[in-house]
């Protein structure tokens, strides 16, 4: 693949131009998942389990079905009991049985708010009537919410088929713990004895939920023929149409999905919950059927990130150099295996150039919902430990920061502890970036603290396709299996746009459904600007080609004649010929004489996507009467690669920013002791507002991915990483605070500020 | 239960529709009325997805019973452009590239447009406290604050 992203050359990428579907946003007509209605449509519901563990003894649904209105009702007896498979379909590890019992309880139900039944009917009143006809027996079961607790022996048992994966000889008992799983290069013993210094603590995060405003949605139905429509909002309509297939056993020609606008995802619609039950319930009902969550549906019901329970130990000596680290995890998966613990381990420690580093980590089941992706799944949990850690070594060492972490960098070359050598990274030149920006050196007023923290995220490629197709007139179509949800539509059409030579607003951008495209990977792990940029770059890059033999013919020279330049077509010198330069839409105009429609359609299957790095620079006010953490100034740093559309670029690292502070600050998962959720509503789960915060500064940095035409590194998932530790570092700065807890709410900062006065009290 | 006859007014112009006296304004706006720009993020009024302007009031949609609405002018994001003409807060909010989902998006230009008819020149504090009620989860409000910001310069004639 020709590198062509020379910032010089470059007409269109690097600008800003307002995207495709922004009308369409701005003034309500852009559809989303609970905006999409089908002719005859009536309203499905689900029914919810009260307790967090509890054996199904009966449902009997007689009652409902009774009810005036109700056309349907279904439970597991309605969906297929499918066997243990493995599903590389979303983000992250699944497994399609899982999968199906996580969407409709079988034997047992696992968390509070695990669906053990469904109904159909032409109203909501009637399905909110129906579902309290159902009458569901169960056996109520010991249960457990914490990880730590979820190891300890004699915990209640969530699976009687779940023994520990990776450890030898095979365990013979059940157990929570799905998997050990160890990553390891050199010897950190040996590593730790040439220390002179070592740091080493236990920290703690809690349970995140992703947050998207939208909540799930979806509208589905199928035919007498089998034929299955379904339009919903996701991360991807090919993961739809898999995991639906899958689940009720239908082939895979026969599903269709339109993927609706999507309300935000950052990797929790990477998943089903409703689809395959509208399906089953349209098959029921001989309707379409529609599905929507409530606010409290998508707290109790789908995927948050998981917490964590994250032991590190680090060693360096005098001058600063990292001898060993180590670092022991344990995630939360929720109800069923699946935790992000590979890259939670694999992260924790990339972004230096260690020779000894040990990692090991444990996937641990409790009757909590199953986790879904997250932003950089994993690593937030284990970079706030390794992070902070870091920042306590630097203390330790009376050494800047950012010199410490400059003096171990990864650069090209660097083993990590997962095996994969750095290729052309830009942590050195992010640090660097972090270093001289004036808010590193800004003055600080009193209760005020500065912290830095970095972050690695791997950026994935994988299968997208693209296509580009010119009209008549000499516009452009380009179509990509990738839904858009942050701005995606506008640098693909950039992307067309540069390689054509024509301006950006002679390109639109279109998804279309699952029929009327190659297959496509979700758009999650920061891939879609990446491969699917990659596939439309290559079908742009084809068409030219099929452009400069079409102006060859009209000329009747050879193609090799002829040169492609800002949007015509040149002869390549003297001895070509003298013609006039013949624009794309004369080209356009003779195409049925040249040979018929001009268009390229390109499946890839992308590698190489280059790795990113941040490093965040945070200011916090810290009140130490209440305890509340005022965000005073932030600014992130990131290398991008090449940003296509640097404003939908900066929008990523502030967004990712933003909720990380949240992680940081407020948000967590409230259990009760009868293993009851108590904050599963926006009031009482509190993600940052405007008011909580001040501009967040985003600083670009461009190490181009020679793997990628335009040098594009992914961007939206870097940004989660770096913000917890870069708050409590921050906050340990102002106050010399001890905290290893997250979020660092004010009773939490509180309680060290008083932990802190304890000792000089009794002096 | 028999349902209500509401005669109200929706962005400018006399509506007349049959309510459920529990029924929401927001559900009777998106599920009688076709106005699906107004959004439901949480139905509790904690998130301002669904706001709307009633009476030169911003307001939660999903907080007001839909026969409530009688005899009162309601503005929702689908009156906010003048034909094919955009808002100029909706014209900053695309140039700043202050919406990523979009989902949001409807919520903030409503209450934005309630916000500078009040107050034509707010400060950055007086926009993100005016703003709060109103959750993004993409943007982390820099580029939207930025746009609102642009938005009343403009509409100030500067
Ligand atoms: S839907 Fe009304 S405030 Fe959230
Ligand atoms: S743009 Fe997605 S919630 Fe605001």
């Amino acid at each position: 693949m020709t590198f062509i992203g020379n910032k010089s050359d470059l007409r269109v990428v690097g600008t800003r131009p307002v995207r495709p579907d922004g009308v369409d946003k701005v003034t309500g007509r852009a559809v989303y998942g609970a905006d999409a209605t089908m002719p005859g449509q009536i309203i499905g519901k689900v029914l919810r389990s009260p307790h967090p563990h509890a054996r199904i003894i009966s449902i009997d649904t007689s009652k409902a079905e009774k009810l005036p209105g109700v056309k349907g009702v279904i439970t597991s007896a309605d969906i297929p009991n499918i066997p243990s498979e493995e599903a590389f379909v979303g983000e992250g590890p699944m497994n399609f049985r899982d999968l199906s019992l996580n969407c409709m309880a079988r034997d047992k139900v696992l968390y509070e708010g695990h669906v053990v039944a469904a109904v159909a009917a032409i109203n909501d009143a009637v399905a909110d009537a129906a579902l309290k006809l159902i009458d569901v027996k169960y056996e109520v079961l010991p249960h457990v919410i914490d990880v730590e607790e979820a190891m300890a022996p004699g915990a209640p048992i969530l699976h009687d088929t779940l023994f520990t994966a990776g450890v030898t000889p095979k365990p013979t008992t059940p157990s929570n713990v799905a998997k050990q799983v160890r990553f390891t290069i050199g010897d950190v013993e040996a590593g730790f004895k040439q220390a002179d210094v070592i740091v080493e603590q236990t920290y703690t995060t809690a349970p995140v939920h992703q947050a998207y405003i939208e909540p799930h949605a979806c509208v589905a139905a199928i035919a007498a023929d089998g034929q299955v429509l379904i339009t919903a909002s996701s991360q991807g309509h090919f993961m739809i149409r898999a995991y639906t297939a899958k689940l009720l056993g239908i082939d895979i020609a026969n599903i269709r999905v339109t993927n609706a606008e999507i309300g935000g995802g950052f990797g929790g619609k990477t998943v089903v919950y409703l689809e395959p039950l509208a399906v089953a319930l349209s098959k029921k009902s001989g309707r379409p059927v529609k599905m929507t969550m409530t606010r409290e549906d998508v707290f109790r019901g789908t995927g948050p990130t998981s917490g964590g329970t994250i032991w590190v130990k680090v060693g360096a000596t005098k001058d600063g150099k990292i001898t060993a680290a180590q670092t022991v995890i344990k995630l939360q998966a929720g109800a069923f295996p699946g935790s992000p613990i590979n890259p939670a381990l694999m992260c924790a420690f990339a972004m230096y150039d260690l020779a000894n580093v040990d990692t090991l980590g444990y996937d641990v089941v409790s009757n909590r919902p199953k986790v879904a992706a997250y932003r950089a799944p994993g690593a937030p949990i284990s970079s706030f430990a390794a992070e902070s850690a870091i920042d306590d070594l630097a203390r330790k060492l009376g050494m800047d920061p950012i010199e410490l972490r400059l003096k171990n960098a990864a650069k090209q070359g660097s083993k990590t502890v997962y095996g994969v050598t750095h290729g052309v990274i830009g942590y050195e030149e992010v640090l660097n970036a972090a270093k001289a920006h004036p808010h590193w050196t800004a003055p600080l007023g009193k209760n005020q603290g500065r912290g830095l923290a970095t972050g690695f995220w791997f950026n994935i490629g994988g299968e997208s396709t693209g296509g580009v197709f010119i009209n008549e007139d000499g516009t452009a179509s380009v179509v990509t299996g990738s839904p858009d949800i942050g701005g995606s539509r506008a640098s693909m059409a950039m992307m067309a746009a540069e390689v054509l030579g024509i301006p950006y607003e002679k390109v639109r951008a279109v998804i279309p459904d699952t029929a009327s495209i190659g297959f496509t990977h979700v758009t999650g792990g920061s891939r879609v600007t990446y491969a699917t940029g990659m596939a439309v770059t290559q079908a742009a890059q084809a068409v030219v080609e099929d452009l400069k033999k079409r102006a060859a013919m009209i000329w009747d020279i050879s193609p090799e004649a002829v040169e492609w330049k800002d949007g015509e077509a040149v002869p390549a010198g003297a001895n070509a010929g003298g013609f006039d330069p013949l624009p794309l839409a004369a080209i356009a105009l003779k195409a049925a004489k040249t040979g018929g429609p001009i268009g390229s359609e390109i499946s890839v299957n992308a590698q190489g996507a280059g790795p990113g790095f941040g490093a965040h620079i945070c200011d916090v006010e810290v009140d130490p009467e209440t305890g509340h953490t005022t965000i005073l100034r932030y600014t992130a740093v990131q290398d991008v690669g090449r940003a296509i559309h640097p404003a939908y670029v900066e929008g990523q690292i502030q967004g990712g920013a933003v909720q990380g502070i949240g992680w940081a600050l407020n948000e967590e998962y409230i259990y009760n002791k009868k293993g009851h959720m108590d904050n599963a509503g926006f009031l009482d789960y509190r993600i940052p507002v405007a008011s909580d915060l001040p501009m967040i500064e985003a600083v670009l940095v461009e190490v181009p991915n020679t793997r990628h035409p335009f040098g594009v590194r992914g961007v939206g998932e870097v940004p989660i990483v770096p913000p917890m530790a870069a708050v409590r570092n921050a906050i340990r700065g102002a106050l010399d605070l001890e905290l290893f807890h997250l979020p660092m709410s004010p009773p939490r900062v509180r309680a060290a500020v008083d932990a802190a006065k304890a000792p000089k009290a009794a002096e | 239960m028999s349902k209500i006859h509401v005669e109200t007014t929706i962005n400018g112009e006399p509506m007349e529709f049959l309510a459920n006296p529990g029924e929401s304004l927001l559900d009777a706006l998106r599920n009688t009325l076709n106005l699906t720009g107004t959004k439901e993020g949480c139905g509790s009024g904690d998130c301002g997805a669904c706001t709307v302007i009633i009476d030169g009031r911003m307001t939660c949609s999903c907080l007001v019973l839909a026969v409530e609405a009688g005899g009162h002018e309601i503005t929702t994001i689908e009156g906010i452009a003048q034909g094919d003409t955009l808002h100029p807060i909706q014209q900053k909010f695309l140039e700043n590239a202050a919406l990523q989902c979009g989902f949001c998006t409807p919520g903030f230009i409503v209450a934005t447009k309630a916000l500078l008819d009040k107050n034509p020149n707010p400060t950055e504090t007086e926009i993100r406290f005016w703003l709060a009620g109103n959750l993004c989860r993409c943007t982390g409000y820099d580029k939207i604050v930025r746009a609102v910001q642009d938005a009343a310069a403009e509409m100030r004639g500067g």
